[in-house]
This record gives structure tokens, sequence and C-alpha cells, in this order.
């Protein structure tokens, strides 16, 4: 392997998709479905079935955001996999959430954390929060062709922006429309289920325990009526993931906490 | 026809030496120090925005004295080369040997055939490990000469002077405020002080997180040494 050198007039500069372009390598191999006939149905029982991730969610409390999401990929009506991360730090105070087709929503955010880092390092210092938030737009926009094909991925992008001293959160659309969100987000599957639960349960300036168990409960709601959405998976140990941002950074809620809400959730329920 | 004047290839060699040597002196020196909870790389800088010490990759860092916008468009390269290697198969095989030879192959290269003058750098990439035996002190010079050094690492003017003060100062088992003692001290000699705002100083924290690159701020760099 010898060292990328480019002439002036030729650097890719701070862009890493435009690095991997320049030594021949294509960060969006499935836009180049452009043009093929057919259409790839990801989420119902056809041909070709891909797994496909869905129910993720974020909010802001009193100093930052809270970002959730659950742990099943589906392959039409079948589960893929029980434990998938769709929610991860995208740097030290910013994360990413994503639903759509799992492959590409893994490789994506492989790549959008890969940047901010790449970023970082060769500018010697960090992109502003909604420098990350257009960033990732064009990364959704790169991926359009796909999505056209039923190949789609959107993600929710949130974070804490140390200029305006609050948590920020974006969600967007396949053709990589980006819209900030004041309160509240939910996408995938069970987003509509999700929505309805924070849409009832969401307060101004409310605490970050408060946004932890708001979110805990609006998966528990979309798991409950949507079977694309996981919900707490007593059986084996595996909870929704549940993580809060704020000036101090991405912090991940413990199982212990989220085994004791969701207790308490299904003790409500028996009780009905 | 004219005849263009015989050199001979150790006159070439010579004069080319001599030109990056002196571009190197002109410039000031920076030390890294091996200790048990981390590398410290100590630098001489009045800039705070032209770094001379960043951040390569998760266990890796880069410093480089000589001309500015040649070690810095090589850091560039560096991060790229980095980069582009963790993406294509992972983060634990990105090391820092492998980049010294490339760093060493382009310096190399541009000494001896492609470039119309040799570049006035000298760089050092340094790994930090699980233990201070798995460190790596990687010193590349202007031809791309590659040094595989242990416990300090001296670059920049004066190197001598100031690798034979450390000789006598260094210690292994020095904490992070002593060793930037020592470094400045070596870096300064006896007659003059450097004060805290011209130094730029950057660890490889030994603490098993994924980004170990830390820089220290100037209010404790003078603090630590007060």
């Amino acid at each position: 392997m010898t060292m990328p050198r480019f002439a002036a007039g030729d650097d890719p500069g701070a862009s890493f998709p435009d690095l991997l372009r320049k030594i021949g390598i294509d960060p969006f191999p499935a836009s180049a479905l452009r043009g093929e006939s057919g259409r790839i149905d990801s989420t119902r029982g056809n041909d070709t079935v891909l797994p496909h991730a869905t129910t993720c969610l974020a909010l802001t409390y009193d100093g930052g955001v809270v970002m959730a999401g659950d742990r099943r990929a589906t392959m039409g009506n079948l589960i893929s996999t029980r434990s998938v991360e769709k929610v991860v730090p995208a740097d030290d105070l910013s994360g990413v959430a994503i639903a759509g087709t799992a492959g590409l929503a893994m490789e994506m955010i492989k790549l959008f954390q890969l940047q901010l880092e790449y970023y970082e390092k060769v500018e010697g210092q960090s992109l502003s929060l909604e420098g990350k938030a257009n960033q990732l737009s064009m990364m959704v926009r790169s991926n359009m062709p796909a999505a056209m094909q039923g190949l789609g991925v959107v993600p929710i992008f949130a974070g804490f922006d140390p200029l305006v001293g609050r948590g920020r959160l974006w969600d967007f659309d396949i053709t990589g429309g980006r819209y900030e969100e004041r309160d509240f987000v939910a996408i995938g599957s069970g987003s509509a289920l999700a929505s309805t639960v924070l849409r009832v349960g969401w307060r101004t300036n409310i605490t970050r325990e408060a946004a932890i168990e708001l979110a805990a409960r609006a998966l528990w709601e979309a798991s409950d009526a949507d079977t694309a959405t996981g919900g707490p998976d007593i059986l084996r140990g595996i909870y929704p993931i549940v993580a809060s941002i704020d000036a101090g950074g991405w912090d991940r809620v413990a199982d212990d906490a989220l085994a004791s809400i969701y207790d308490t959730i299904m003790r409500e329920v028996r009780s009905r | 026809m004219s005849m263009p004047f015989y050199v001979s290839p150790e006159q070439m060699m010579k004069d080319r030496a001599d030109y990056a040597r002196k571009g190197i002196a002109r410039g000031r020196a920076l030390v890294a120090l091996q200790t048990p909870s981390c590398i410290v790389i100590v630098a001489e800088n009045p800039s705070t925005t032209l770094r001379k010490v960043s951040e390569i990759y998760d266990r890796i860092a880069f410093a480089g004295v000589g001309k500015y916008n040649e070690f810095d468009q090589l850091r560039v390269a560096g991060v790229r080369a980095a980069e582009l290697r963790g993406y294509q198969y992972s983060r634990n095989d990105v090391d820092a040997r492998s980049l010294a030879n490339q760093y060493a192959q382009v310096l190399g290269d541009v000494f001896a055939t492609s470039g119309p003058k040799p570049l006035e750098v000298e760089l050092l990439v340094a790994e930090v490990g699980d233990t201070p035996e798995r460190d790596r002190l990687f010193h590349i010079l202007y031809d791309g000469t590659l040094l595989d050094e242990k416990r300090f690492c001296v670059l920049g003017g004066d190197a001598e002077g100031i690798s034979k003060r450390l000789e006598s100062t260094y210690r292994a088992d020095l904490d992070l405020a002593t060793a930037v003692k020592v470094a400045v001290a070596a870096l300064s000699g006896p007659d003059r002080t450097v004060a805290a705002a011209d130094l730029e100083i950057a660890t490889l924290v030994r603490n098993g997180r994924r980004r170990s690159f830390t820089r220290i701020t100037d209010d404790a760099v003078a603090a630590a040494l007060r």
C-alpha cells in the first residue's frame, strides 16, 4: 500500500467519500443499481428479501437529547437479528439512529462516523452540529438511486450543540431532505405508534430521567402493535438502546435501568 | 550543443543533504519521551494554530519539524493512508511501522529521484502500546532514513545537544509533569527559558480508550512547569 498523495487541484480535501472515489472505491455501490429494471422490496415477502431495521426515535430534554431504538431487524415476516444496534454515537457530542435496509444503513453509519473523525483530523477542528447534519444529508442523497429501487435508508441525527447550548435533532427523507425538529421525532415501521406516545407525553424541558422513561415507553407501544419492532427481550436479556447526549457527551442507559423501567410498564399493563 | 556540467553522484547527494539539513536546522526542535503512563511529545512552537504535533489514528501520533507546508501535507497523507487501511481492513490493522515505511518511501523518493529539491522535514511517527515495551518511536529523516528509537527521540535543529542533555536527565519512570519539565529543560538548554505559550504538548495516553491522542492546554503546561 502506498501513501495517497494528490496534486493541489486534485486533492479530495476533508471528504472521506471523495477520497474513496479518488482511489477507485465507490462508497455507495448500491447507487449503481440505477437503470436496472425491477424493484427490490426489502420489507415484504417478495423474491428478494433483505434485512430491515425499524423503529428509532429521538427527543429533546432540558440540556440535551435522548435517542432510542429497538434491537430487531426483520426479513419479511422473519426476525433476522435480535440484537442489532441501530443507535450509535457519531462522535463525542452526537449520535445517529437509522431505519431502512440494514446492510446499507450500517455501512452508511460507519462511513458517517469515519467522515466526522476524518474531517476533525484533516482540518484540525470538528464540524459544527449543523455541518454534521448536512454531511449526513448528502450521504442519504448519494443513496437515492438505491432508495428508488426500494433500498431506502432514513436516519435521525441528534446531538448537543455547544454553539447554542442545547440538544438539537434532525430527521431526513430518502432524497436527503433534512428537517430540524423542535421536540421529538420517530422513524421506521413503528414510528406512527411511537410518535403518538411522544406527542402525548413530551413536555418542554422535561428531565433526562423522564425523557428516558418516555423513550422506553414509546418503543414499548410501538413493539406492542408493530411486529417489525422488537420489545424488551426479557428471555435473552436484550433491551432497546437508549442513550442521552448532553454537554458531557454520549451516555448509554444501562440494561439494568431499562429492565426496571420495563418492569414498571409491564406491571401497569397487567393491572389494566 | 551545450554540455551540462558533470556533477558526481556523491557531490549531488551531499549538496542535497546539506540543503535539507540547513532548512531543518532553521526551525525549532521537538522531543518525544516514553513514560509509564503515556508518550509525551513536546515541541517548541509559538503558533497555536499551525500545529507540529497531531493525531493520525487511534494510537498513532505524528510530529514534524522543518517547513510547515511540507510536513503538513505529509501529515494529511498519513491520516488518509491510516483511515483507508482501517476502512478496508480493520482498525487493529493500522500500525505505525507501516506508516513510517510509507513516509520513508516518499521522503527517500523525493530526495534521490523525483523532486527538484529534497523535502526540508524530519518526521516522528509514534504509537502507544499497552506497555512501554510495545511503544514505537519511528524517526524519519529528510532522505528517507528510518530510525527505530527507544526511550526518547529528538527532531530538528541542535538535535545532538538536546539528546546529550536528555541522556543525563531522562529516566524511564518519569510522571507526566516531570517528563514535561525534563523535555522543556532539554529543549531550551542552560542559557534560555521557553514560555509555556511557546510550547505545543500532546500525549498518547496508555489508557485503553480508542482515541489516545490528547493535547495539553497552555494553562496545564504552565502549571506543570511551575
